[in-house]
């Protein structure tokens, strides 16, 4: 058995020391992570990310208090009663709303800072995995919470992607019905995902955020020459105190004060939004109550969903279904299918380069074109920019592999 | 500096991605319908009318230009407006589907030139004479009959533009030209007014009085809905569900936005359409003198706290380099 001082004051050092290894746990997760001194405000994003995810937790705490998941209720408990009633409701609304489309702003921007510098490659492979499953865990709660308010698009929103479900030709509508609970979105419906908004996926979220860290801890993050080197060599360096020469830092409290920092100009334009510019993250068609008899004269996801909905419409209804499932996973499989050796920034790869500005823009084109009505030049577009999506994605195996050695 | 550089490339992007999806997407998806700065002079309802209404619209808002130009007695509309009395009183019934409302503030939030051509034909006025194959069947539509003189129809507006024009409130605005239709349940109103205030029998925890009332709105409502097709949507939080643009395009001219609807224009002048639209951020937006009190305090701290964050920063970085 261990050994435990007797004249150990209770909770003095020495005391939780010996019996959570405060010191070590200290060290190995906080002042002896080492963190590449090489790396720009980009390697923030994570931690404005798990500080959103943070304000998205507590501002929800509090709704939580007021909202009621009931179809005839849901509409007004929270535009009346947290909107007037609750004292400050209409900020904790505000700041979950917009906590919710700009957690998706930093996480694209998250993403696609590890494509561009590699970061998903020798290594690195289960933080993207990783860092993807959070991607499909946010998609599904920023739907779940879109379906909550009960207005007009929560109620056609959640039809048409329940819709999805009954794939096409296949006419799965029992699976449709299964996950509805009913033959169309009712309260069945909210409540199944008032549930998974308010305690599932949240947990899964949780969890899934300490899998991503813990990723992290054996390759450390990249840095912005894709360089690799003898991480335990920097550290001794600059636990000597050579810290020029060392070429790393510790996360606590070197790297922690840059993205303090980081952060403070990100809460700045977060708060801004909130308190000036909030609209853009809450659809004004969810400012009509339900009505399922009223289709809605244009139906059209989050901003953030815009570009794989785009994907889904401009071909037939199966091929659409099959095109989408694909773009839903197949940035799973970036490691796997990029297959150049070198970890370095696009702009040192070659044709990776074109390939990278290329998607980028391309699901930017895609994300104009799945808010516009799908007609004429719009939906020509459309198709255009979804077969450049997947052309990219073929041809993304052949670029890499051509890849001369860095 | 390199993270500048690369900050500005976030941010552009950034900014392009939300001109894409907000203020372009937005653009397309909307018809654009302009505005007529709140001239009633038929322009539009002429313009948009079928070729057999286009003749007969002409010539009625040209009559409607000769009435406008004549000088109106306010003491002999006096007398006249003992006509519209009769229907628009303290307690009016319900006539044909609807409420007459109250004229207290008429002249204050209805233009002239509409209260005329409301006299001479409220179907016409209203720009849904489609509803109708004989437009005096409107529900205020005798009143042609009974005040028809172009002077009598002068001198009733002058009067109104005279003696019915004090200050008005927003909510007063809005009951007297949307009420009858439109509830606003935030605003605590329903087709009848302000809802009254009971109280439950403590002994059988019932409210007989709420009750009763409830059932007057409802039959309220039942005959709203037969004489308009439908019930009138509760605008409680309309002005966030739609543009302020298409808000007073579409109270200038129901048809421009929503051809066919049975929503009559209301004929709001500028006082009236400021009044009203003030109603609606009342209620669909309350929170705004809130936000607009405590946002630059929220900004401030963070400023700071990124100054401090700043320093803090360079304090930690100072020899690594
Ligand atoms: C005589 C009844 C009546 C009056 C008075 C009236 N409305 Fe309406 N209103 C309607 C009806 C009926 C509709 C439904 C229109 C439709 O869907 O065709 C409607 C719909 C609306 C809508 C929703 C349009 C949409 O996009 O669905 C708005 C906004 C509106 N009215 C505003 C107003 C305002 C503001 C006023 C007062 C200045 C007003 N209305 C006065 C009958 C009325
Ligand atoms: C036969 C009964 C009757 C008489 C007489 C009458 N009204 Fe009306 N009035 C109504 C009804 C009913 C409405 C509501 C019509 C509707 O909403 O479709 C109305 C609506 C109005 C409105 C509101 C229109 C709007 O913009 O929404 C005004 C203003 C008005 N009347 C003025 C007058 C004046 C002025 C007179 C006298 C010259 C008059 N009324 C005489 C029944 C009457
Ligand atoms: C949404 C919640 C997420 C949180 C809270 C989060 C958090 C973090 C943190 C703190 C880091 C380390 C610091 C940094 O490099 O930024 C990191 C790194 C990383 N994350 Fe995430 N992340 C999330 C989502 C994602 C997603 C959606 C992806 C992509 C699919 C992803 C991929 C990565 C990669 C590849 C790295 C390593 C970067 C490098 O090595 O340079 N993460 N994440």
């Amino acid at each position: 058995m261990a050994h435990f001082d007797e004249n150990a004051k209770p909770f003095s050092h020495q005391w939780l020391n010996e019996r959570l290894a405060i010191d070590t746990l200290q060290r190995v997760l906080s002042t002896e992570y080492w963190i590449p001194k090489n790396i720009n405000f980009l390697w923030a994003m994570g931690m404005v990310l798990a500080a959103t995810f943070g304000i998205l937790l507590i501002s929800g705490i509090f709704l939580l208090m007021y909202y009621q998941p009931n179809t005839n209720l849901a509409f007004d408990s929270v535009n009346y009663t947290i909107m007037t009633e609750v004292g400050y409701g209409w900020l904790w609304r505000h700041i979950h709303g917009v906590g919710a489309s700009v957690v998706f702003l930093i996480i694209y921007i998250h993403m696609f800072t590890g494509i561009y510098y590699g970061s998903y490659k020798r290594g690195r492979e289960l933080i993207w995995i990783s860092g993807m499953l959070l991607f499909v865990l946010f998609s599904a709660e920023a739907f779940s919470g879109y379906m909550l308010p009960w207005g007009q698009m929560s109620y056609w929103a959640g039809m048409v992607i329940t819709n999805l479900f009954s794939g096409g030709s296949l006419h799965a509508d029992g699976l449709v019905e299964w996950i509805r609970g009913d033959y169309v979105p009712a309260q069945a419906f909210l409540g199944r995902f008032f549930m998974l908004h308010v305690l599932l996926l949240p947990l899964v979220i949780i969890g899934a955020i300490v899998f991503h860290f813990g990723t992290l801890r054996i390759p450390h993050v990249n840095n912005q020459d894709g360089e690799e080197f003898d991480f335990d060599e920097a550290a001794r360096l600059y636990k000597e105190g050579k810290k020029k020469e060392s070429k790393v830092i510790p996360f606590n409290p070197v790297f922690l004060s840059k993205d303090v920092f980081v952060m403070g100009i990100y809460f700045i334009f977060f708060f801004y939004l909130v308190f000036y510019h909030f609209e853009f993250a809450m659809d004004p068609v969810n400012f009509d109550p339900a009505d399922g008899l009223k289709t809605p004269a244009h139906i059209y996801p989050e901003w953030y969903f815009l570009w794989s909905y785009e994907i889904l419409r401009p071909f037939s209804t199966n091929v659409g279904l099959i095109a989408f499932a694909i773009a839903q996973v197949i940035f799973f499989l970036l490691p796997f299918l990029d297959r150049s050796p070198n970890v370095a920034p696009a702009s040192r790869r070659g044709k990776f380069k074109f390939w990278f500005w290329a998607m980028l823009i391309d699901m930017i084109v895609l994300t104009f074109m799945g808010k516009l009505p799908p007609e004429g030049a719009w939906s020509t577009i459309g198709l255009i920019a979804a077969l450049v999506f997947f052309a990219l994605w073929i041809a993304l195996p052949i670029i890499t592999k051509s890849e001369k050695k860095l | 500096m390199k993270e500048l550089k690369i900050f500005g490339i976030v941010a552009a992007f950034t900014l392009i991605l939300y001109w894409g999806v907000e203020p372009f997407a937005h653009s397309q998806m909307h018809k654009h319908v302009e505005g007529h700065n709140l001239v009633y002079d038929g322009k539009a309802d002429i313009e948009e009318a079928s070729k057999d209404k286009k003749e007969a619209k002409k010539k009625f808002w040209a009559e409607v230009k000769e009435i406008a130009k004549l000088k109106g007695d306010p003491v002999a509309g006096e007398a006249t407006y003992a006509m519209c009395a009769g229907c628009h009183m303290e307690g009016a019934a319900n006539m044909g589907g609807v409420t007459p409302p109250s004229l207290d503030h008429a002249g204050a939030i209805y233009d002239k030139n509409f209260l005329i051509a409301l006299i001479k034909n409220p179907a016409m006025a209203t720009n849904v004479d489609h509803k109708y194959k004989d437009t005096s069947t409107h529900p205020m539509g005798s009143i042609s009959s009974m005040v028809s003189a172009p002077q009598d129809i002068a001198n009733v507006v002058a009067y109104l533009k005279a003696k019915k024009a004090g200050e008005v409130t927003p909510k007063e605005a809005y009951i007297e030209a949307c009420g009858r239709c439109h509830a606003n349940r935030y605003g605590k109103l329903t087709q009848l007014g302000e809802i009254p205030k009971t109280k439950s029998n403590i002994k059988t925890g019932q409210d007989i009085e709420k009750m009763k009332y409830d059932q007057k709105v409802a039959e309220e409502q039942a005959a709203l809905a037969d004489y308009l097709g439908k019930l009138p949507p509760d605008l409680s939080i309309i002005y966030r569900a739609r543009s302020e643009h298409f808000l007073h395009t579409f109270v200038e001219n129901p048809q421009s936005q929503l051809a066919g609807t049975a929503m009559p224009r209301t004929g709001l002048d500028h006082e009236g359409m400021e009044k009203v639209m003030a109603y609606l951020e009342e209620t669909g937006d309350p929170s705004k003198p809130a936000r607009d009190a405590l946002g630059p305090y929220v900004l401030i701290f963070f400023v700071i706290f990124t100054i401090l964050a700043y320093l803090w920063k360079k304090s930690q970085w100072k020899d690594l380099h």
